[in-house]
């Protein structure tokens, strides 16, 4: 009798294939990737297999498991640090108009910017907050699962060829200097304003595997989440309710959201539109 | 054969109405999911999603929420700047890179409903100026699933479609009118789909 495999089977067995891959990463390497979510994951996983010139996902374990370099040209592929300055300008504005007024209250602020990538999203968040007079007195924690990006975030130098579409970014967000003013050309790069980043904390941090390491009154972690399954997004929200003050504030990605979250009870929106939540005590 | 719960459209040039006429031959009661990658601006500052919500689309349209579920009858839509994929009964977005220059890529989408949805899904592509969605479309009919290819002779831009039957030659040539028929049929009645 031949043995033929059915639609469904191949998908099945697609799936067991990613599944003991992970789990071998996890063993022989200690990355974590179980959680992450499967449809984007098993894109990145293919164009790796391709680039190995291999034809399966097993073929890729084999390989990995027996040459390192495998592995971390995998890891490349997995680091999505795609990012930039004062991206979504509304949710910008909206951080300036309705968040930072809550945070004036406090004598001392501090910042959690989880999956902070290279870095744009710390330097937009530290020059609203010193156009508005709080820099001096907040504290940004800056962190990323990715050692390299964040040497990048720690340099402060960004691609000049960006700054064009960063400054009307900025202006849509309601900045209000010469967005010029923060940086230094320097060829092809524009160097950040050192100050800017004298209060930020740069550290490494696994969303997934690390704990809570200080209490925050505001959270922002955009598009981050939407590369975790959901199991993994409700524990990541456990941990920054974890991390939150009372009535601090969670910002997420545009199309995030804690709305099907069994944590969701525990937050009111604050701006409903740009996802960003209150905790209810 | 398989009833179709996924149908996945991808439009460029020209799309925003071409996607309008598919969706209006659809039912109330149409029992499959849709899902939507159409090339946008990134900015999103394109009234696309006020657009399909003002025609007379008998499905509630909304832009993709990551990991919303994909309901029957629902039309779910790539938002600026994201990549949509698909997964097991939920949307699930993505912001790598783009690819061939778009964010939401039809070539991304359609790789993931093939994966996910094998047999039970139909790809098709509609009019654009470009090759985006030609390797998602052979994906699709690899796993069993069915393609469909707006006809390129009546569509606004004819390369996109051209590009999707040269790698999917097996595809389905349909003027646009036909298109939302032929998904009825293959989506099956809500009596199907409960079963
Ligand atoms: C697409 S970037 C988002 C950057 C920025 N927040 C934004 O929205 O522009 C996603 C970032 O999440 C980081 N990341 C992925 N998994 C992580 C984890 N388990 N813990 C911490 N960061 C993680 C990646 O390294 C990457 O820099």
């Amino acid at each position: 009798m031949a043995v033929r495999v059915n639609d469904d089977v191949q998908e099945a067995r697609e799936r067991l294939e990613i599944e003991l891959l992970l789990e071998g990463i996890q063993r022989a390497y200690g990355y974590d990737f179980r959680g992450y979510a499967l449809a984007s994951l098993r894109r990145r996983l293919w164009h790796r297999v391709h680039g190995e010139g291999l034809e399966t996902i097993s073929g890729l374990q084999e390989r990995i498991l027996h040459d390192p370099s495998c592995m971390d040209r995998l890891l490349r592929d997995l680091s999505i640090n795609v990012t930039g300055m004062f991206r979504d300008p509304n949710f910008h504005r909206a951080l300036r108009e309705t968040v930072f007024p809550v945070l004036r209250t406090h004598p001392f602020i501090r910042v959690w910017n989880a999956g902070c990538s290279t870095g744009e999203e710390i330097y937009s968040l530290a020059i609203a907050l010193h156009e508005e007079g709080l820099l001096d007195r907040a504290r940004i924690y800056a962190t990323d699962i990715d050692e390299a990006a964040l040497q990048r975030a720690r340099s402060g130098a960004f691609s000049m060829e960006h700054m064009q579409r960063y400054t009307e970014n900025y202006l849509r967000a309601g900045g209000r200097d010469e967005f010029s003013r923060y940086y230094s050309a320097d060829g092809d790069v524009a160097r950040f304003d050192p100050a800017l980043a004298e209060g930020t904390v740069f550290a490494q941090h696994n969303l997934v595997t690390d704990g809570s390491f200080n209490e925050f009154q505001l959270i922002v972690c955009r598009n981050v989440l939407i590369y975790f399954g959901r199991e993994l997004q409700e524990a990541v929200l456990e941990l920054f309710g974890a991390s939150l003050t009372r009535f601090g504030i969670l910002a997420l990605g545009r199309k995030e959201s804690i709305r099907q979250s069994r944590h969701a009870g525990a937050y009111e929106p604050l701006v409903e539109s740009e996802k960003i939540f209150r905790r209810r005590s | 054969m398989t009833r179709v719960e996924l149908v996945a459209l991808g439009a460029s040039w020209g799309g925003l109405q071409a996607i309008e006429t598919v969706l209006g031959a659809l039912p109330s009661t149409f029992p499959a999911t849709v899902v939507i990658a159409q090339h946008r601006p990134s900015a999103g500052q394109d009234g696309m999603l006020e657009h399909l919500l003002d025609t007379h689309c008998a499905l509630a349209v909304t832009e993709a929420e990551d990991k919303q579920e994909l309901r029957p009858g629902c039309v779910v839509v790539a938002p600026a700047d994201y990549h949509l994929l698909v997964d097991a009964g939920r949307a699930a977005l993505s912001v790598d890179e783009p690819l061939h220059y778009s964010r939401p890529s039809i070539d991304v989408l359609f790789g993931s409903a093939a994966a996910a949805y094998g047999d039970r899904a139909a790809g098709v592509v509609l009019t654009g100026a470009n090759a985006d969605g030609a390797h998602g479309l052979a994906q699709i009919a690899a796993r069993g699933g069915h393609a469909i290819v707006q006809d390129p002779d009546c569509a606004e831009r004819s390369e996109m479609p051209a590009a999707a039957l040269w790698s999917t030659p097996e595809a389905q040539v349909l003027a646009l009118e036909q298109i939302g028929p032929a998904l009825v049929e293959l989506a099956g009645t809500p009596e199907d789909a409960r079963r």
